[in-house]
């Protein structure tokens, strides 16, 4: 009798369940029949009316009907919830196609770009980056470095004049003459800034231009030193495998000068639009320490020797990334910038 | 300077060396050769060929149907519409399928219904002038009158086959400027010797001091002048030879007096000059400054005044030429001249350099002179001259060389350090083989004592001579070694600090730029700044390129608005930039003006307002570690927009600016769209930035927000609003957040009403109601003694 009202429970609450559709439902149906007052529990109120043989037989059959519900109700919450979440799936498809909200990045400007990678070799090598005045005295720019007034090499650099004595340096070298009255050497410094030269502005000139310029002191520096450390910092700017040759030059504040040239990258020395058919590209300018030099700014050149190289920003930047306009670096169109 | 290599096998016997191979040697060796040419070179399928007959064409009148022998084969019948030819003329014919210089290309063809199976050539054809033969016409065929034979290439036929190399001579090497320079070099880099001749002067025409005297007034300026008197000059045309070399090298053949000056400069380096002699008055050259004011009309009919810092040679009573630089027209060789003067004279360098530049008139001779001649070269090319007068029978030679000399024929001695040497170098090459190295370059020994030759000013000090001997040891024979003992290069502070700003405004999303450091003084106006303005007084470039780059920029502002105006122009619809610049303050005349290094932002474009910037300068201060500065409005920043403009202190001290630029400055640059702009003093930032950060432990106890919504009179800033609240709540107080400022209706007319959002912690213990109300309401009591309520 009462195993067959357990029995018609059981169905009933099984159709129940089969039909509820959302989570609501299946907590008043655990209510309904689970609860303290649901039915269930006021079956099992009878219990006390029954026979003590039947009892445990009973007792027995409505608490495996308590778990299988209990059991039923679960495996339908989980239903329920797996439907749900296909459906919000399926509603929250997007167009992954449409474009990403981006932030603005500011892009760094190819000049600096290029020189920071060129301070990272220097640094690497144990020198010291050093700056000066742009506004310079001809002392500095010029007389110092074995070039007084009626120097014939100051007609390749056209001067920038302020008065007599005061000028826009030509080149970067007068931080290297400050550098060596202020400090006693071992010195092992670049000088990268800003330099000027008379020149008109265009694809290939600008009256500003930039230089990086180096300069080694110590005891014992001799040109086989040069040339090993210049060959070395050169196989970091254009690769292991770059061809290098060092060609007699004349600057006025060095001796030995030397020019110095790589192989053609794009030719590999068979002569091309690039190199001017010449096969080499010419990268820097070097030489030994000029010992009048040293003595000008009060360092015995019997003791110390040293050298000194110098290259042009701009050119570099515009092999680099094949520009061929110099002006492009001065406009600063931001389509241009955001190239870098 | 260009080098004819024919010219050069006169002096250097270098076999048939591959032009690729001498030119890569001797660039290794120093003379850096920038190109080479061989002259002719396109020029294909060109030969000598003979006029057999000329008929006219029966279809026109001014064509010539030719006959033409190339030598081997069938005549050629060859169209011509030129008048000048004969029977028997020995011509230039472009076989089919020939090529002229400049590319062209010559085929078969048919003229009015005749065959013509190529083309007879006129000088322009193949690119010459009656200077290159002066007996030929320029409006016809060429007609040649060379020893050649028929079918014969044409360059060979006009010697129009010689290599000319272009080379890069460095300021250093007067000597180089000269196919004997050259030469030596290229003998010592090809251990080769040297064919130097020595020239022969016949001479026994008269004397020569009877006619003439010469003196130097000025012996530092000139250290040697020497000249020679040639008399019954016959002026023609130079012979082939000559005139092929003058041509390789660049140079137009005109007559033989002329070539000649012209070949003993190039073959020697020393410049050349002749006199009328008619003209000198009182039969003397006198070497000497000119007095102030002098006038002399100069070869090219200008009128010249001098200064007493100018060397002119004169005669008795005036200037006959500007030393080193240029003849003067009243003794200049005319047609009828019969009597010359030959000049070969040493002058300083500088002085030469100095009155050519006044004069604005830099010549050949005078670019060679300000380079520092060789005063032991004077004689040998005067020689040269005259015996190149008596080779050409261009005029009868007298006998004596008239000569003032002042210099010491004492060669400058260095004394040969062979240790000294290879330790700079890193080389070692004993005594001997060092001064088989200098031999060629013709430096002589006196024991350990080199002599230095006087052609070589350059060689002064042991380091110069290290040079000579490692540009022929080779430079690529000294094995590269690296530095010896370790040093640690490294970023300072401020590098880093600088790295740090550069890094931090692309991340903000401002791109950088470079500009020219000189603006032009125009600037300053575009940007509004007042006439009296200290910073008006700039530094002025003496010799600008132009007024756009006159001055040194005293502000950096104007360039970042050109570029934010060119960028604007360009049509890019927004920009954000940035410049670490340096702006330029004069200090005083004598000295160096004060470098100082800005940071220039500027903006305009994507809805960018006052707020972007400044919510930039927050970021980039709170990166850099500054804090305790404050922000005032200002609207005396005249670049500015007065009711959108703040500055920037700290302690009391101004150190940047933040606005939004004045209407009539964007206008100034054709901008119609908002221009935001900040500049911050770099050097202020480095000196309240805080290096070293320390951490703070996270909170152990909870914080509590509180809202305070506040009515206020409309002027008074939100700052002091937030000032007040600081003061009032005192330690607890974790942060601050304006979340609402509201003007309109509901609120009385003249007010605000403005919303912040109040965080309160504590560090010692979770807050308690007590503590939130003492402090609201302490927040409150401060806000009511500036006029803020809160709004109930």
């Amino acid at each position: 009798m009462m195993k067959e009202q357990l029995e018609n429970l059981r169905k009933k609450a099984e159709e129940e369940l089969k039909g509820t559709k959302d989570r609501q439902g299946l907590e008043g149906l655990r209510i309904k029949y689970l609860g303290k007052k649901g039915e269930l529990t006021a079956i099992l109120k009878q219990m006390r009316s029954l026979s003590a043989q039947e009892r445990p037989v009973i007792g027995q059959f409505a608490n495996e009907l308590r778990s299988l519900l209990e059991k039923e109700l679960t495996d339908r919450a989980a239903e329920l919830h797996e439907a749900e979440t296909a459906l919000r799936l399926k509603m929250e498809e997007i167009d992954v196609t449409m474009p990403g909200k981006r932030h603005t990045l500011g892009h760094r400007h190819p000049l600096t770009l290029e020189l920071n990678e060129i301070k990272e070799i220097f640094v690497g090598m144990g020198f010291d980056i050093v700056s000066g005045p742009e506004v310079e005295y001809d002392y500095y720019n010029f007389e110092a470095l074995n070039m007084p007034k009626d120097h014939p090499a100051r007609d390749t650099q056209d001067t920038f004049y302020i008065t007599d004595n005061i000028l826009l340096r030509t080149q970067t070298s007068p931080v290297q003459v400050r550098t060596m009255e202020k400090h006693k050497p071992p010195i092992r410094i670049i000088s990268p800034g800003r330099v000027y030269r008379s020149d008109a502005v265009d694809a290939t000139h600008s009256p500003l231009f930039h230089q990086i310029e180096g300069l080694v002191v110590d005891k014992g520096i001799t040109f086989a030193n040069l040339k090993g450390t210049l060959e070395a910092i050169i196989r970091q700017m254009y690769g292991e495998d770059s061809v290098v040759r060092f060609r007699p030059h004349h600057f006025p504040f060095t001796e030995p000068s030397a020019e110095v040239d790589v192989q053609c990258f794009n030719c590999h020395g068979e002569g091309c639009r690039l190199c001017k058919g010449e096969g080499w590209i010419e990268i820097l300018g070097c030489g030994m320490v000029h010992p009048k030099v040293l003595s000008n700014c009060g360092i015995d050149p019997e003791e110390y020797s040293g050298f000194a190289f110098g290259m042009g920003l701009e050119r570099l930047v515009m092999r680099k990334y094949s520009i061929d306009d110099m002006r492009l670096f001065y406009e600063n169109d931001v389509r241009f910038l955001n190239q870098f | 300077m260009d080098l004819s290599k024919k010219w050069l096998k006169e002096f250097v016997e270098l076999d048939d060396m591959p032009i690729r191979a001498f030119t890569e040697a001797i660039t290794m060796s120093g003379s850096k050769v920038e190109s080479w040419k061989t002259e002719g070179s396109e020029i294909k399928n060109v030969v000598v060929g003979k006029v057999l007959s000329l008929e006219h064409h029966p279809d026109s009148d001014h064509l010539w149907i030719t006959k033409t022998d190339v030598g081997s084969g069938e005549p050629l019948q060859i169209i011509t519409g030129a008048q000048n030819l004969k029977v028997g003329d020995i011509v230039p014919v472009a076989l089919h399928n020939s090529c002229l210089p400049g590319g062209k290309k010559i085929r078969k063809g048919k003229l009015r219904g005749l065959e013509s199976n190529g083309m007879l050539c006129s000088l322009s054809e193949l690119e010459l002038t009656k200077h290159d033969f002066p007996y030929a016409i320029e409006d016809g065929i060429f007609v040649i009158q060379e020893d050649c034979r028929l079918g014969q290439p044409i360059q060979e036929a006009i010697g129009l086959n010689d290599t000319v190399v272009e080379f890069e001579i460095t300021s250093n090497r007067p000597d180089c400027f000269s196919v004997i320079g050259l030469a030596r070099e290229a003998a010592a880099t090809f251990h080769k010797p040297l064919k130097l001749h020595t020239p022969v002067v016949k001479g026994g025409h008269g004397s020569g001091k009877e006619m003439l005297s010469v003196s130097v007034d000025a012996p530092d300026l000139c250290p040697m002048y020497s000249a020679r008197v040639v008399k019954n000059v016959r002026v023609k045309p130079s012979p082939r030879w000559m005139r092929e070399r003058l041509r390789a090298m660049g140079v137009r053949p005109i007559n033989n007096i002329v070539d000649i000056t012209n070949y003993v400069m190039l073959e020697y380096g020393q410049p050349m000059h002749s006199f009328d002699y008619r003209f000198l008055q009182g039969n003397q050259i006198k070497v000497r400054c000119a007095a102030e004011g002098e006038q002399i009309t100069t070869l090219d009919g200008t009128p010249r005044t001098l200064h007493p810092d100018n060397l002119v040679i004169a005669d008795q009573n005036r200037a006959v030429a500007v030393a080193g630089v240029m003849g003067g027209e009243n003794s200049e060789i005319v047609d009828d001249t019969t009597t010359i003067v030959f000049e070969s004279a040493c002058f300083n360098g500088p002085s030469v350099r100095t009155t050519a530049r006044d004069l604005g008139m830099r010549t050949d001779a005078s670019s060679l002179y300000e380079k520092g001649l060789d005063p032991n070269n004077c004689i040998p090319a005067l020689n040269r001259a005259c015996e190149l007068v008596e080779l050409l029978d261009a005029g009868d030679v007298t006998d004596d060389i008239l000569e003032d000399r002042h210099f010491s024929e004492e060669r400058r001695r260095i004394l040969l350090e062979p240790d000294w040497i290879n330790r700079f170098l890193g080389i070692s090459l004993s005594k001997d083989e060092m001064k088989q190295i200098l031999s060629p370059l013709d430096c002589e020994f006196d024991g350990d004592d080199i002599l230095v030759p006087s052609f070589r000013p350059d060689l002064v000090h042991k380091a110069d001579i290290a040079e000579e001997i490692a540009r022929y040891y080779g430079y690529d024979k000294i094995t590269s070694t690296t530095l010896s003992g370790g040093a640690q290069g490294k970023y300072t502070v401020r590098q880093k600090f600088e790295q740090l700003i550069g890094n931090t405004m692309l991340a903000l999303g401002a791109s950088e730029i470079t500009t020219y450091s000189f603006i032009s003084p125009k600037y300053y106006d575009k940007i509004l700044m007042p006439k009296d303005s200290p910073l008006r007084h700039s530094v002025a470039i003496s010799n600008p390129l132009g007024e756009d780059t006159g001055i040194m920029r005293t502000t950096a502002l104007p360039s970042m608005m050109e570029v934010l105006s060119r960028n604007f122009n360009n049509r890019n619809d927004s920009a954000c930039l940035y410049e670490l610049a340096t702006e330029y303050l004069p200090t005083s005349a004598d000295k160096l003006p004060e470098e100082k290094l800005k940071l220039v932002c500027g903006m305009y474009g994507n809805d960018a307002d006052f707020f972007t910037a400044k919510g930039m300068v927050e970021d980039l201060l709170e990166k850099l570690n500054v804090t305790g500065w404050d922000i005032t409005a200002s609207s005396e920043e005249f670049s500015y927009h007065p009711g959108r403009c703040a500055v920037l202190s700290i302690d009391g001290k101004p150190f940047g600016v933040i606005g939004e630029m004045h209407p009539k400055a964007t206008e100034n640059y054709g901008m119609d769209c908002r221009v935001l702009s900040f500049t911050l003093d770099v050097d202020t930032l480095f000196a309240h930035t805080k290096i070293e950060k320390t951490y703070r432990p996270l909170p152990k106890f909870p914080a509590v927000e509180r809202d305070l919504a506040l009515i206020c009179e409309d002027k008074i800033p939100v700052i002091a609003l937030e000032h007040a609240i600081r003061a009032g709540a005192g330690a607890l107080l974790e942060k601050i957040r304006l979340f609402d400022v509201y003007r309109g209706e509901q609120i009385e007319k003249g007010k605000k009403s403005v919303a912040f959002r109040v965080v309160l912690r504590s560090c010692d213990n979770t807050l308690t109601e007590e503590q939130i109300n003492a402090a609201m309401k302490k927040a409150v009591k401060q806000l009511e003694k500036i006029g803020a309520s809160l709004r109930s």
